[in-house]
């Protein structure tokens, strides 16, 4: 039983940090439509940034704020500099632009960090959480940021003015400018906050994965495992489907005789697979009607 | 008499089509003006080419400022609101979030909550639904929200396109009791694209007939709704 419970709250915290990249990955689905294959490899090099902050004597929260900040100005510049201009192109050319951003991010994090495997620390420490065993305090903490996180967008997207113009334009973009919404720079800005939840995720796991520039290709997966599970369309959905697969990756892991560490991948992208197959538009999701 | 818009030489293009082929006309400041015409000769065109929302060429003046170079929201603020043909509603937001997005633009918050209750004034029925998801309105209703959200905006000048279409006919007849009540007592410059001419000749004051992207006839809604070739074409007796 203690076995159990303690899988469901590792299930949980592991969790939390899938439920920030599907978080960030169904902020960009909902501006523009498209899947960013490329958004943990940028939280991965928002990682290292913070990292190299620390190795120049800045304190850990330090280096963590001043890693949002970066994030967030990041991802509008990408956006801006790449996808602006992708911005009517076909499908196939926006994936193709995800691919490479994608390939250059990782091997310039390569060329200036190398890729040997590097110890991250943790601002919680790893000592048994409340004297239990079921759970250390960097688990706790990385749900604890995770919650905060996940409340104040909900206060930002709720109540305040900017906000209200961002699900504005993100849901009817002709009638948000029809308002006079600047529906451009709303995009530009859900890329900023993307980026800088996603650097959130990375640098509550790198102390659990060790930070290298593959670090974050299976959280990804699992992030999109979670996104399409809880509904592309729903960032509550987002949230919940990361909780669940984190929880459901720790259960299969520990009882499903044979899967282990090795075989984990093959399952978010079994769910993905089956997601889509029976609930296409996953649990919280809308479904898109087109009318022909 | 001023003229609020002043429309000159005005093309517009989608693609290689050309759409509006040197339209010509004013609106009077303080008026209601009509657009009519059949089925694809540029009536919607000619509201989405004001708010540069298609590719044109030509002269656009807004109270004397050009707005050919400026994109749509810009011209949004300058206080034209533009309620589009299948009205646009924010359907997963609330009726209030609806009003709320009207009047994003603006800074002066208490004003925009009594406007709000304004609107509850003019729309009693949004009142009663202003919890409710703006999509679960009915066909009606979604109008009434959808010149409510124009109208947060305050302002100068109202683009209807097509607001009688797909509703029963007497909500229609209410809807425009309130343009007119809107013109009249907000000082909003009105203009209104409409298939039911009938309808839309009662509340203009001054009529255009357009015609495969030119206008074709000018004058007073009195003269237009009289005019035999309008009536055999647009009226139908």
């Amino acid at each position: 039983m203690e076995l159990f419970t303690n899988q469901i709250l590792a299930g949980i915290a592991t969790g939390a940090i899938y439920a920030c990249m599907a978080l960030a990955v169904v902020m960009i689905y909902q501006a523009i439509d498209h899947l960013n294959f490329a958004q943990g490899e940028m939280a991965m090099f928002s990682t290292f940034v913070s990292w190299q902050l620390m190795q120049w004597g800045v304190p850990y929260w330090g280096a963590f704020l001043l890693t949002l900040v970066f994030s967030f100005a990041g991802g509008i510049a990408i956006e801006r500099l790449l996808f602006k201009p992708l911005a009517k192109a076909p499908i196939l050319t926006n994936v193709a632009g995800f691919i490479a951003l994608f390939a250059i991010i990782n091997s310039v994090a390569g060329l200036i960090w190398d890729f040997t495997i590097k110890q991250y620390p943790t601002p919680f420490g790893s000592a048994p959480f409340l004297g239990s065993q079921l759970i250390s305090t960097h688990q706790a903490g990385m749900i604890g940021v995770t919650v905060l996180l996940l409340i104040a967008l909900y206060v930002f997207f709720r109540f305040t003015r900017i906000g209200l113009a961002m699900r504005a334009a993100a849901s009817v973009p002709e009638s948000a400018r029809l308002v006079g919404i600047n529906t451009s720079w709303m995009i530009a800005l859900g890329w900023g906050m993307a980026a800088a939840i996603g650097s959130i995720a990375g640098m509550l796991i790198a102390p659990v994965v060790f930070l290298e520039p593959n670090m974050m290709g299976g959280v990804l997966i699992y992030g999109f495992a979670a996104a399409v599970l809880g509904g592309l369309t729903s960032p509550f959905g987002a949230v919940v489907g990361g909780f669940l697969v984190g929880i459901f990756e720790n259960l299969a892991g520990t009882y499903i005789p044979g899967i282990g560490n090795e075989l984990k991948l093959p399952i978010a992208l079994a769910l993905i697979i089956t997601v889509l197959v029976v609930k296409p538009a996953g649990l919280f999701g809308r479904p898109i009607i087109k009318r022909v | 008499m001023t003229a609020l818009l002043n429309i000159k030489a005005l093309n517009a293009y989608y693609g290689q089509v050309q759409a509006l082929h040197g339209l010509e006309f004013t609106l009077r400041e303080g008026s209601v003006t009509t657009l009519l015409g059949a089925n694809g000769a540029g009536k919607t065109t000619t509201l989405r080419a004001i708010c540069n929302m298609v590719r044109t060429s030509g002269a656009i003046e807004f109270n004397g400022a050009s707005l050919s170079s400026r994109s749509t929201e810009n011209i949004v603020r300058l206080g034209i609101a533009h309620v589009p043909q299948g009205r646009g509603t924010f359907t997963t937001m609330t009726v209030e979030e609806n009003l709320q997005l009207g009047a994003i633009t603006r800074g002066d918050r208490t004003a925009v909550i009594s406007d709000i209750e304004r609107m509850y004034v003019h729309f009693p029925v949004l009142k009663q639904r202003h919890t409710q998801q703006a999509g679960t309105l009915s066909g009606g209703e979604q109008q009434m929200l959808a010149v409510a959200r124009a109208l947060m905006l305050r302002p100068r000048l109202m683009l209807l396109d097509e607001p009688s279409f797909g509703l029963a006919p007497l909500i229609v007849r209410d809807l425009f009791k309130i343009l007119g009540k809107i013109n009249r007592e907000e000082k909003v410059t009105i203009l209104v694209v409409e298939q039911n001419a009938q309808l839309a000749l009662e509340l203009a004051d001054h009529a255009y007939v357009i015609e495969t992207g030119r206008i074709v006839m000018s004058g007073s809604a009195n003269e237009i709704a009289n005019n035999e070739d309008v009536r055999k074409s647009y009226l139908g007796y």
